[in-house]
C-alpha cells in the first residue's frame, strides 16, 4: 500500500467533489418537484392525470439509468436539426444538463411513490380534525397533510438520495469528471485500480455518511413529540426545606 | 442511400440489427443471473456472518453492506475490471509472460454485480431469517438435526419464502446494474445498441429500442416473481 500515492489520489478526486454534489443536488430539487406533481397526478382519482403518470413511472423504474443517459444525450443528436430550430440544442449539446436531465427523471420516478407513501400515510382523523376546526383547501395541505407527510416520507426520501449521489457516477460515462470519472482517468494512467478505489470509495462513503446525518437531523427536527421531554432540574432550595 | 424505416432497422431483415439485438438481451439476461446467483451465495454467508458470528464476523459483515451499498457500483465494476486485469498480469509476469492481460468481461461483470447485489441479499436473508419461528429452530434442534440439515430442511425453505418480494426488488437492481457492465466492453444490450448506432447514426431509434426490451425483462420478471410468491405462500394463512 503506497501511501504517498494514496494522498495524491485523495488531491485529485477531491476535485471532482463539487461536481457530484452539484450534480446529486440540482436533479435532487428539480426531481422532487417533479416528483411532487406526479404523486398529485396519481392520487388526484382523475383517470386521464393518474394513467400518464402511473406510466411514467413504470418506464423509468423499469429501464436502467445508464440507458435513459444515453437516451438524451447520443440519442436525441439523431434530432440535432429539429432541436437547433427549436433553440434547445445549446441545452443537449451539453453532457451536463443532460446529465442533470436524465438523473432529475429517474429520481422524480422513484421519488413520487415515495411521496404518495408518505400522503397516504397521514391519518384520516387529523384531516377530520382539521376540517372541524375549519381548515379546508391548502390550509388543510400547508399546516396538517404536508408536515405529517413529510414526516413519513423522510426516512425512505434520504436512502433516495443517496441513491442519487451515488448515481451522479454514471454521468462520468459521457464525460463528466467528477469523483468516479476522475478515478478512472487515474486508474487508466497509473493502473494501481485499489488503491484508487480506496480512496474514491472512502469519499463517497463520508459524503453519503455526512448526508445520512444531515437527514437524521430533519428527522430528529421534524418529530418534536418523538422526543423524550427535556429533564426537569430538581430545584436545589427543595432539599433544604 | 436510402433511410431504412424504424422497423427495417430494428427488424430481422438484412440490414436489420434484429438478431443481433436479440442475443445481447439474452447476453444481458445470462450476466444479471450469474451475477444474481452468486449474489445469492455471497448474501447468504454474510447473513450467516451477521446473524450466527462473533464479534469481529459480525463487524466485517456489517462493514461489507454498509461499504457497497454506499458507493458507486460503477467504481466496483472499475475494480475488478482494471484490479482484475492488472492481478492477472502479476500472475503472468511469473509465468514469463508480459504486457496486458485483459480478464474475460463476462466473468468480471458477473463477479463484480455478485458482491455488489450480495450485499442487498444479506440485508434480505436477514430480515427473512428473523421472521423465521424460533420454536421451529428449537424443535429441529430437539429432534438431533445437525446444523447443515436443519439449515437444508427448516431455514432455507422457510427464508426462501419469506424473502421472494426482496429478491424480487434485488433482481430488478442487478438487471439495470448489468447496463453498467458495458464499460467493460462485454455485448450486452447497451453495448450492442451502442454499436448498432455508432454504424448507423441512428442513436435515438436503437436506445430507445433497448428501454423497451429491458422494459420487457422487467415486465416478464416481475410476473414470474410473483408467481413464485404465491406458489410459495399456497396452504399460509394470510393475516388480513
Amino acid at each position: 500500500m503506497d501511501f504517498a500515492f494514496m494522498r495524491d489520489a485523495f488531491l485529485t478526486l477531491m476535485a471532482g467533489v463539487p461536481l457530484t454534489l452539484n450534480l446529486a443536488l440540482t436533479s435532487i430539487v428539480f426531481g422532487a418537484i417533479f416528483a411532487m406533481l406526479l404523486a398529485v397526478m396519481r392520487m388526484s382519482g382523475l383517470k386521464i392525470l393518474d394513467w400518464p403518470a402511473q406510466a411514467y413511472v413504470f418506464v423509468f423504474r423499469g429501464t436502467p439509468l445508464l440507458v435513459q443517459i444515453f437516451l438524451i444525450y447520443y440519442g436525441l443528436g439523431q434530432f440535432r436539426p429539429t432541436l437547433q430550430e427549436w433553440g434547445l440544442w445549446t441545452f443537449f449539446r451539453e453532457p451536463f444538463w443532460c446529465a442533470v436531465l436524465a438523473l432529475t427523471l429517474n429520481t422524480a420516478a422513484y421519488g413520487s411513490e415515495i411521496i404518495r407513501g408518505g400522503l397516504q400515510s397521514v391519518p384520516h382523523n387529523q384531516v377530520e380534525a382539521a376540517r372541524a376546526c375549519g381548515m379546508s383547501g391548502f390550509l388543510l395541505f400547508r399546516r396538517v397533510i404536508f408536515p405529517i407527510a413529510v414526516r413519513q416520507a423522510l426516512p425512505a426520501y434520504g436512502s433516495e438520495i443517496i441513491l442519487m449521489v451515488k448515481a451522479t457516477s454514471l454521468a462520468s460515462i459521457i464525460t463528466m469528471m467528477e469523483v468516479t470519472g476522475l478515478a478512472a482517468k487515474l486508474i487508466s494512467q497509473t493502473f494501481r485500480a485499489v488503491e484508487v478505489f480506496i480512496v474514491a470509495g472512502l469519499i463517497y462513503l463520508v459524503l453519503n455518511f455526512i448526508i445520512t446525518r444531515i437527514i437524521m437531523a430533519i428527522e430528529w427536527w421534524l418529530s418534536p413529540h418523538l422526543r423524550r421531554p427535556p429533564a426537569v432540574e430538581p430545584r436545589l432550595e427543595a432539599a433544604h426545606v | 442511400m436510402q433511410q431504412l424505416s424504424y422497423f427495417e432497422l430494428v427488424g430481422f431483415g438484412p440490414q436489420g440489427w434484429g438478431w443481433a439485438l436479440l442475443t445481447a438481451t439474452g447476453m444481458t439476461i445470462a450476466v444479471a443471473i450469474c451475477g444474481f446467483l452468486a449474489g445469492s451465495v455471497v448474501g447468504t454467508l454474510v447473513a450467516w456472518g451477521k446473524i450466527g458470528g462473533n464479534v469481529v464476523i459480525r463487524s466485517i459483515a456489517d462493514g461489507y453492506t454498509t461499504v457497497l451499498r454506499g458507493i458507486p457500483d460503477l467504481l466496483v465494476i472499475y475494480l475488478f475490471y482494471f484490479g482484475g486485469s492488472a492481478a492477472l498480469g502479476a500472475i503472468g509476469s511469473l509465468f514469463g509472460a508480459d504486457g496486458f492481460i485483459g480478464v474475460p468481461a463476462f466473468a468480471t461483470g458477473a463477479m463484480a454485480i455478485g458482491i455488489v447485489s450480495g450485499a442487498y441479499q444479506a440485508e434480505v436473508f436477514r430480515g427473512a431469517y428473523q421472521v423465521v419461528s424460533r420454536g421451529e429452530l428449537e424443535a429441529a434442534r430437539s429432534v438431533g438435526m445437525h446444523r447443515w440439515l436443519m439449515f437444508r430442511r427448516i431455514i432455507a425453505p422457510q427464508v426462501l419464502r419469506y424473502a421472494i418480494p426482496g429478491l424480487g426488488n434485488t433482481w430488478q437492481l442487478v438487471l439495470k446494474e448489468s447496463a453498467l457492465i458495458s464499460v467493460t466492453g462485454l455485448v450486452e444490450l447497451l453495448r450492442q445498441s451502442h454499436i448498432a448506432a455508432g454504424s448507423t447514426r441512428r442513436p435515438f431509434d436503437f436506445y430507445l429500442t433497448a428501454a423497451v426490451l429491458y422494459l420487457l425483462i422487467t415486465w416478464v420478471s416481475t410476473y414470474l416473481f410473483q408467481r413464485a410468491e404465491t406458489h410459495s405462500l399456497r396452504g399460509m394463512r394470510r393475516a388480513s
